[in-house]
């Protein structure tokens, strides 16, 4: 089951460069950094189901690691995962260079907290922008401060603040968007959500039903999870938690639940698998609810590619007609989250990414 | 405020800076902080102190048995602050290679069900010392807990357990001895028996040389980064609750009654679990159900933010016209997850602000919840009254 060296799903040996005039809902990401800075790491934390501590048995990859992650809205993310040793860069940046870096969507930029060479990390850095600047001038670009638990608390935020404005000024003509992270609390999760949700095709219509459906069941907040990865795709949050000022509604204080949430169920996903002696990669629960004196929440199996989460203010009556609601609005969703869902391959695809 | 609705851990709210958490859970705080902590906690203690005037105050002296003392003891770095750490102040274990040897005697007093104290106590300090009190640190004692590190030279450290043991034996005879054979982290299952026979062995072969035999010692086998901590733990407190046999037949009659598979009865904040019904203890169901408080826990946390008066007024107005209070089932946290496989649903009810009951139910009883959920509050109602008695009479 956890056959962990064997995490390259389809070493497509090199993608079909003629590949996608007419599905542009597939986007390539490409995942790169020096050799060890985490990339395999977290992709196989956020996309197969690992917990940080599998990662320390992770070999070195080898040239390009490609993988196609499918998601809601029939995006399909093409990840391309870049071993980080000195030749397999040096081969993206010349012999492959234009294979390597056209038709790039998103660039990942993983830099390692604890490199004991920033200055030439950034050399390469500066040599892979370029290229990216070359071939896909429109790319968005992530960076990714990796390690950050290896850093004394205290330090943290400078070190960070520090290494992102140097790697900023040699970003070229992009404007990347920087986050801290570790594969040891939620801070990953954030970033792939955010990434994930900047590329969600047609996110606002999702968008609109989740706000027509949190308004109809006086939701506090409604959240989509994508179901394998858990990462919280779409959510929406009420205007209507009134306080003394009308046009200034309250807001639950704590700005990074999306991430906390998904990281507490893909851990509670760990203990269950391991309970139940089902895959980790197999849907591990179909209804969680939760009802506390000051609000209540369930998470449900929604459509085929997700899980929907409703937070709600106490009351049973409450309850029960919004859970039931959400199983009635199924339907639209499930036509929004695959439209092409007769495809038989699709469940079986995202199954296979699990290193099932 | 009960643990299972403010969550425990500190978040700092910041939007500026997208990363890992800048405190842990207990050290890394900053020392201003630290403060306003300290002199929360005084007036935590004092309000307690002034409530409890109300009921009659324990008797001094080692009758008073309502705060029993665990001591941790043991060889430089054998893990003792970190298994105080981890086990009562959710430090993730990752972090405890952060921690600094311990200078002095470390006093944690754990306001829980029950009131107890943890002593860590430093590597070097030397008991024998004639100069030593040894009467302040042993007069309360519910466990000497020994740690050893069973992946090091464990020879010297069992040579001073042997001789702590004798040179309390002559006073302390009742004193329960726990030994902790820490670090099994990676060690194969077969090494970690061996180890511990061997250390048994040891151990007895002195004692029975000086005389003494059938001393009360057990053995766990433990590591902080799994939880086997935990379970050694809760063997150690059940010893000390009182009522134990009271709060086994309330959960035996519970399973009984709903088909449950195995209802555990948790600290929330420790996760030690104080109680279970007669069915086998298996470390599976017992972590399932641990790290379902977890979740609990943790999610609330994240939504159990106090919303505006204006808010809830409105949603106690029309259509519901009604207090937010009656429009609840249950004043307490419940909470249920019906597990895919097999079906097999897992419930969780706060009994009181310190425990909380989580059973493992049979396949098919989310569908008979409302009847499942009324043999809950009896059993709950009977497990309140058992801690309400035990606080009082003291
Ligand atoms: N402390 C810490 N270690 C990490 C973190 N992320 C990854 N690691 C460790 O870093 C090591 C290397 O990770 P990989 O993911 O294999 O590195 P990579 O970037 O894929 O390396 P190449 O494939 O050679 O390019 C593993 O042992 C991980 O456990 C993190 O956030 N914190
Ligand atoms: N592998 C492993 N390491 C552990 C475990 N428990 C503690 N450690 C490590 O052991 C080291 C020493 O832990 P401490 O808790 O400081 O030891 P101590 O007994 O308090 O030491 P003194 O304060 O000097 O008496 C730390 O680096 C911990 O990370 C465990 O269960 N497994
Ligand atoms: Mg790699
Ligand atoms: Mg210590």
């Amino acid at each position: 089951m956890d056959n962990l060296n064997n995490l390259s799903i389809q070493d497509e040996p090199v993608a079909s460069p003629a590949s996608e005039p007419r599905k542009q809902k597939k986007k390539k990401v490409l995942l790169m950094g020096k050799s060890g800075s985490g990339k395999s790491s977290m992709r196989s934390i956020i996309f197969s189901n690992y917990v940080a501590k599998d990662t320390r048995r992770l070999g070195a990859t080898i040239d390009v690691d490609l993988s196609h992650v499918k998601f809601l809205g029939n995006l399909t993310l093409n990840l391309w995962d870049c071993g980080g040793q000195d030749a397999f860069m040096e081969n993206y940046l010349n012999q492959q260079r234009q294979h390597v870096f056209s038709n790039v969507g998103v660039l990942i930029y993983v830099f390692d907290i604890e490199s004991r060479d920033f200055d030439r990390d950034l050399l390469t850095y500066r040599s892979i922008v370029q290229a990216l600047a070359q071939f896909s001038p429109t790319a968005s670009v992530y960076l990714l401060i990796h390690k950050m638990d290896l850093i004394p608390p205290v330090q943290r935020e400078d070190l960070y603040n520090h290494r992102v404005s140097i790697v900023r000024s040699k970003s070229a003509t992009f404007d990347p968007t920087p986050f801290a992270t570790s594969i040891w609390d939620q801070s990953l999760y954030k970033a792939w959500a955010e990434i994930i949700h900047d590329l969600v095709p047609n996110l606002d219509q999702i968008e609109k039903h989740l706000g027509s459906l949190g308004k109809m069941i006086m939701a506090e907040e409604v959240l989509l999870f994508e179901r394998s990865s858990f990462l919280v795709v779409s959510s929406w949050c009420s205007k209507e938690i009134f306080t003394g000022d009308k046009d200034n509604p309250a807001q639950n204080p704590t700005y990074d639940r999306n991430e906390r949430l998904s990281n507490i169920i893909k851990n509670f996903k760990q203990s269950t698998s391991r309970y139940t002696g089902t895959p980790k990669s197999a849907e591990q629960f179909s209804v969680f609810e939760l009802k506390m004196p000051n609000f209540c929440m369930f998470i449900v199996k929604f459509t085929t590619n997700t899980y929907l989460g409703v937070v709600l203010p106490p009351g049973e009556e409450r309850f029960n007609a919004a859970m039931e609601n959400c199983y009635i609005a199924r339907k639209e969703f499930e036509d929004l989250d695959s439209p092409a869902k007769k495809s038989a391959d699709r469940g079986a695809t995202s199954e296979s990414l699990e290193t099932a | 405020m009960p643990v299972l609705h403010t969550g425990r851990r500190r978040t700092k709210l910041d939007r500026s800076y997208n990363g890992p958490p800048r405190q842990g859970p207990v050290r890394h705080i900053s020392p201003a902080q630290l403060n306003l902590e300290r002199v929360y906690e005084q007036n935590r203690i004092n309000i307690q102190k002034k409530d409890a005037t109300k009921a009659p105050e324990p008797a001094p002296g080692p009758a008073a048995k309502g705060k029993p003392r665990l001591l941790l003891m043991g060889q430089r770095r054998s893990g003792k602050s970190s298994i105080s750490s981890v086990v009562f102040h959710k430090m993730p274990p990752n972090e405890t290679l952060f921690l600094e040897s311990t200078a002095r005697i470390q006093k944690d007093s754990m306001h829980s069900f029950m009131d107890f104290q943890v002593w860590d106590l430093p590597g070097q300090l030397d008991f024998m010392d004639p100069s030593f009190d040894l009467d302040a640190i042993f007069c309360e004692i519910g466990a000497l807990i020994w740690v050893i590190d069973a992946q090091d030279d464990y020879i010297e450290a069992i040579n001073r357990l042997n001789s702590t043991i004798l040179n309390l034996q002559p006073s302390y005879q009742n004193v329960n001895i726990e030994v902790f054979i820490h670090k099994v982290d990676g060690l194969s299952d077969d090494y970690k028996l061996d180890i511990q026979r061997d250390i048994m062995q040891r151990i007895q072969d002195e004692l029975s040389d000086h005389g003494v035999e059938n001393a009360p010692i057990t053995f766990h086998l433990t590591s902080i980064y799994n939880h086997s901590i935990f379970e050694a733990f809760s063997k150690v407190i059940q010893k000390l609750i009182p009522h134990l046999a009271t709060l086994e037949a309330l959960l035996n009659d519970l399973c009984r009654s709903c088909r449950f598979e195995k209802a555990y009865l948790f600290d929330v904040l420790s996760k030690i679990y104080i109680a279970t019904d007669s069915s086998p203890v298996d470390m599976p169901s017992y972590e399932i159900c641990s790290d379902y408080i977890d979740v609990i826990v943790d999610v609330s946390e994240i939504y159990g933010w106090e919303r505006p008066k204006e808010y809830i007024e409105f949603l106690e107005g029309p259509p519901w016209n009604k207090k937010l209070d009656d429009q609840v089932a249950c004043k307490n946290a419940e909470s249920v997850i019906v597990l895919t496989d097999m079906k097999r649903p897992i419930m969780l009810r706060e009994v009181n602000q310190y425990l909380a009951l989580v059973a493992i139910m049979c396949e098919g009883s989310h569908e008979k919840m409302p009847s499942v959920t009324m043999n809950v509050e009896a059993t709950v109602t009977g497990l309140s009254e058992v801690f309400e008695i035990t606080k009082h009479r003291k």
